[in-house]
């Protein structure tokens, strides 16, 4: 049995809310709410950034696995808000968690998809047999251009999964991936804030490569939605998901405890692993997870999971992700955010 | 400040590693060549414990340049659980409801950049609990 | 030992000498310290300075001023000991006339700050740059913490703290060559932008160019100009912990309680014997904490006895900073620990003008570095 033997989320816990954005700009609140199905987003501290996260949610994760971090052969983290352009992240993480330096480490980048491909590195390492555990990480503290759509969704956040085969608590029972070349949302090497398509990114991308993943990922494994208890999928708003769930065939209520959209914006590379999280904070033995990723550019990941009796013994091990979107939350103004999101030219 | 300087204290600021005295146990962080107590040579190496509470506190509204655009932020004498003392960052807390006493955790986070080109650092900060 | 005598200073003004260099600032201060001692020659010379290299860009500044002194090829040595370079200067030029190397040397001491240079960062080098500056502490921050800890434990007051600044600026009215010569109030200090929590900025002491020299000598040559020395009875240094961190007792310096008790058992004398003391008032509640420290109060009740009017120079039962200390006087790092000397020379020889404190026979000085890591204390006696 090959699958999760530890998770652990991190979300800062600096927030702005809607109103706040769209009154800097004289946009519609109200509009804006209904159309995105969010209504605040985390925003990271001043001191935060992928590194960090990955660090906080990894701790969660090793907490939760109880295993000797030296036995972890492989880490990846997937970003596109990596702090150096060259240099890895991971190697960072590894001396703050006592990991290695007998390790694998790599960066991903696929746009959103970037975390879920970590975690796909690390199950395909273990599954192979070449190491007994490996870390995948999807964290971000996503990029969105002042005035755009996206700079009411994109936020921090990240989640981290150790493979293994040892006290399962999620099994991945079958992966599918699918992939292709679509312009619909990028940063040249350079830029400070991405640049989208529009409307393009809706069905040519987002939703061709997760309804094209989920539909294989149903036939692959022979389940149908309603075998499902859960399902998350990528969440660059709150709409999206659910628009793809129903094309899917699953129902609002499975999707209900990994839609944390509405409260946590979109995290990008964090966004559907943090989902994960949060269903396998509540998740029961026996229950079936369907999840599907999506990066631009274009591609998503697919994973099916059963849950084990282990979830029991781990889930309490680490902070949850509900009460991360839930309490302790420090609200920014606009000003206070363009500070945190280093929007403000300062003299070096 | 250059890469040598930073990277030769990576143990302490990334994992809180201190070397405890074998002969008398005390614990010096950052690990010392001579124990400040007795003055021994010989030391095992332990991680701090990361919980710990402020014994004094300030908020600093002027920073030095590195600084400036971290203002204002809260830097504390913390007083760990095995007792030993360090000067960290309180962050993510309201600045006014700080006071001495206060239970705090070590955290990562990101405590300087060199610059807009140079590298980032990392360490300890404290957070409330 | 021998014994070692001050016969003549001199100091710039202190505060923003924009036309003038440090390599000027210094020989400006050395020629008056020189022409008051009327020797004709000095036999070597010392110079206190934090950090040249940071502030103007100019080590080795040993040679710089015996150059532009004119008195090579005569031994020139920088002292560094963060704000207690001027002190510790003092404190060579002492040993080196008390050894019997030297008959007459320079003890002099100079910092230019105002050239542009980060004063924040450049002074935040005297704490601990991995543990505590690493971390973003400042100055203001490390004595703002003292600050909270004494207020904390003895409920040394806002106020009290404040009362620090107003008797400093009333001192330094009175002193011609001080950095700020105006009065201020309680309600402007505690009303002044902050700085760090509690402190602010009428607690802290200026950014400041300035130099200060001093002659000191052997009773040989003191003997032919008696009206005009000062005996040296006590010089000592003690050390602490680098980061404040580390202190047991977050409330006290313990190398100033360690050097004033080896500077009591080498003069002689009890704090009760001392009439006037030039204490390092970088910020309001150092001046308390010294004072405490000094053994002239208490341990906590240093704040209570500037309220008091304790150390008022008028009628305190010990004027402290009868100059105007660092806070009015000004404080370039370097010269500081000089100027504190040159005070109490003035002060014991009858000529302290308008702020002649009575009855002026022993005078001490304290002149610390960093957070109290290094202490310098002497004391001086009128013959």
């Amino acid at each position: 049995m090959v699958g999760i033997v530890g998770y652990g989320a991190y979300l800062p816990r600096y927030r702005i809310k809607a109103e706040t954005i769209a009154r800097q700009w004289g946009a519609d609140a109200e509009a804006i709410k209904r159309g995105l199905q969010l209504t605040e987003k985390t925003v990271p501290g001043q001191d935060e950034d992928t590194i960090t996260i990955s660090v906080e949610a990894a701790r969660g994760a090793i907490q939760r696995a109880q295993i000797d971090p030296q036995e972890i052969g492989a880490v990846y983290i997937g970003s596109e808000s990596h702090p150096y352009a060259v240099k890895p992240s991971g190697t960072v993480l590894i001396d703050a968690l006592g990991i290695g330096p007998h390790v694998h480490v790599a960066t991903n980048e696929f746009a959103c998809k970037a975390g879920s491909e970590a975690m796909y590195v690390a199950y395909s390492h273990v599954k192979s047999g070449e190491m007994k555990y490996a870390l995948g990480i999807g964290a971000d503290t996503s990029q969105g251009a002042p005035g755009d759509a996206l700079e009411y969704s994109a936020s921090a956040g990240g989640a981290a999964f150790i493979m293994g085969t040892e006290r399962v608590a999620a099994e991945i029972l079958f992966t599918h991936s699918y992939t292709s070349d679509t312009p619909d949302f990028w940063r040249r090497e350079g830029e400070f804030y991405p640049r989208h398509a529009g409307r393009f990114t809706g069905d040519p991308a987002y939703f061709k490569h997760i309804v094209g993943a989920g539909q294989a990922l149903l036939e692959k494994s022979k389940l149908a939605p309603k075998d499902f208890t859960h399902a998350v999928f990528h969440m660059p708003n709150g709409k999206f998901p659910q628009e793809a769930g129903r094309r899917l065939g699953f129902t609002k209520q499975q999707l209900e405890f990994g839609w944390i959209v509405p409260l946590m914006g979109n995290t990008y590379s964090g966004s559907s692993p943090t989902g994960l999280a949060a269903i396998l904070d509540v998740a029961n033995p026996g229950d079936l997870i369907f999840m599907v990723s999506f990066g631009s550019g274009a591609g998503s990941d697919g994973f099916v999971y059963r849950v084990t009796e282990e979830i029991k013994a781990i889930k309490d091990r680490a902070p949850k992700v509900r009460s991360m979107l839930d309490n302790g939350k420090i609200y920014l103004d606009y000003g206070q955010y363009t500070k945190h999101r280093h929007k403000i030219k300062l003299n070096e | 400040m250059i890469s040598p300087r930073y990277a030769r204290e990576i143990p302490q600021r990334y994992q809180l590693v201190a070397a405890r005295c074998t002969s008398c146990g005390t614990i010096g962080f950052p690990p010392r060549r001579v124990c400040k107590h007795c003055r021994g040579r010989q030391f095992e190496p332990t991680k701090l414990d990361s919980d710990g509470k402020i014994l004094t506190f300030t908020i600093i509204r002027v920073g030095a340049d590195r600084f400036s655009k971290q203002t204002p932020y809260a830097v504390a004498v913390i007083e760990l659980n095995d007792g030993t003392r360090l000067t960290a960052q309180v962050t993510d807390c309201e600045l006014e409801s700080l006071e001495i006493g206060q239970k705090v955790r070590l955290v990562f986070r990101k405590i300087q950049e060199d610059g807009k080109a140079g590298i980032l650092c990392y360490g300890y900060k404290a957070i409330c609990v | 030992m021998r014994d070692v005598y001050v016969i003549g200073a001199g100091m710039t003004p202190f505060g923003e000498l924009w036309n003038k260099s440090i390599r000027e600032i210094f020989v400006d201060a050395a020629m008056l310290a020189i022409e008051d001692a009327g020797v004709d020659h000095i036999d070597s010379l010392y110079v206190g300075s934090m950090s040249p290299g940071l502030f103007v860009g100019q080590e080795h500044l040993g040679p710089v001023v015996a150059d532009f002194l004119g008195v090579t090829p005569v031994p020139a040595t920088r002292v560094e000991s963060a704000c207690a370079s001027g002190g510790v200067s003092f404190r060579q030029a002492f040993l080196e006339v008390a050894s019997g190397v030297s008959e007459i040397v320079l003890a002099g001491g100079v910092e230019k700050m105002t050239d542009g240079a980060d004063v924040t960062e450049a002074l935040a080098t005297a704490a601990d740059q991995e543990y505590e500056v690493y971390h973003g502490v400042t100055f203001p921050g490390l004595y703002a913490m003292i600050a909270r800890a004494h207020m904390h434990q003895f409920g040394t007051t806002r106020q009290q703290l404040a009362e620090v600044a107003v008797k400093n600026h009333r001192n330094g009215m009175k002193n011609p060559n001080a950095q700020f010569r105006s009065e201020i109030t309680n309600e402007q200090v505690v009303k002044s932008t902050m700085v760090a929590d509690p402190l602010r900025l009428l607690d802290c002491s200026p950014v400041s160019d300035g130099g200060a020299g001093v002659i000191l000598a052997s009773a040989d040559v003191a003997k032919k100009m008696k009206s005009r020395a000062v005996k040296v009875i006590a010089s000592t240094q003690a050390s602490d912990t680098i980061a404040l961190h580390d202190r047991t007792d977050l409330t006290t310096l313990g190398a100033v309680v360690r050097a004033a008790e080896k500077a009591y058992a080498m003069a002689g004398k009890k704090p009760s014997d001392v009439n006037l003391a030039e204490v390092h008032d970088c910020f309001t509640i150092a001046e308390i904490v010294i004072s405490e420290d000094l053994g002239f109060f208490e341990k906590g009740k240093g704040g209570e006895a500037v309220e008091k009017g304790l150390t008022a120079r008028e009628c305190g039962k010990i004027p402290i900073n009868s100059s105007g200390g660092l806070k009015s006087k000004g404080h370039p790092v370097g010269a500081t620990g000089i100027a504190q000397i040159i005070e109490l020379y003035e002060q014991l020889t009858g000529r302290g003008g308008e702020r002649q404190v009575k009855k002026a026979n022993i005078g001490l000085a304290q002149n610390m570095g960093g957070s109290g890591a290094s202490c310098v204390i002497h004391i001086l006696e009128a013959i």
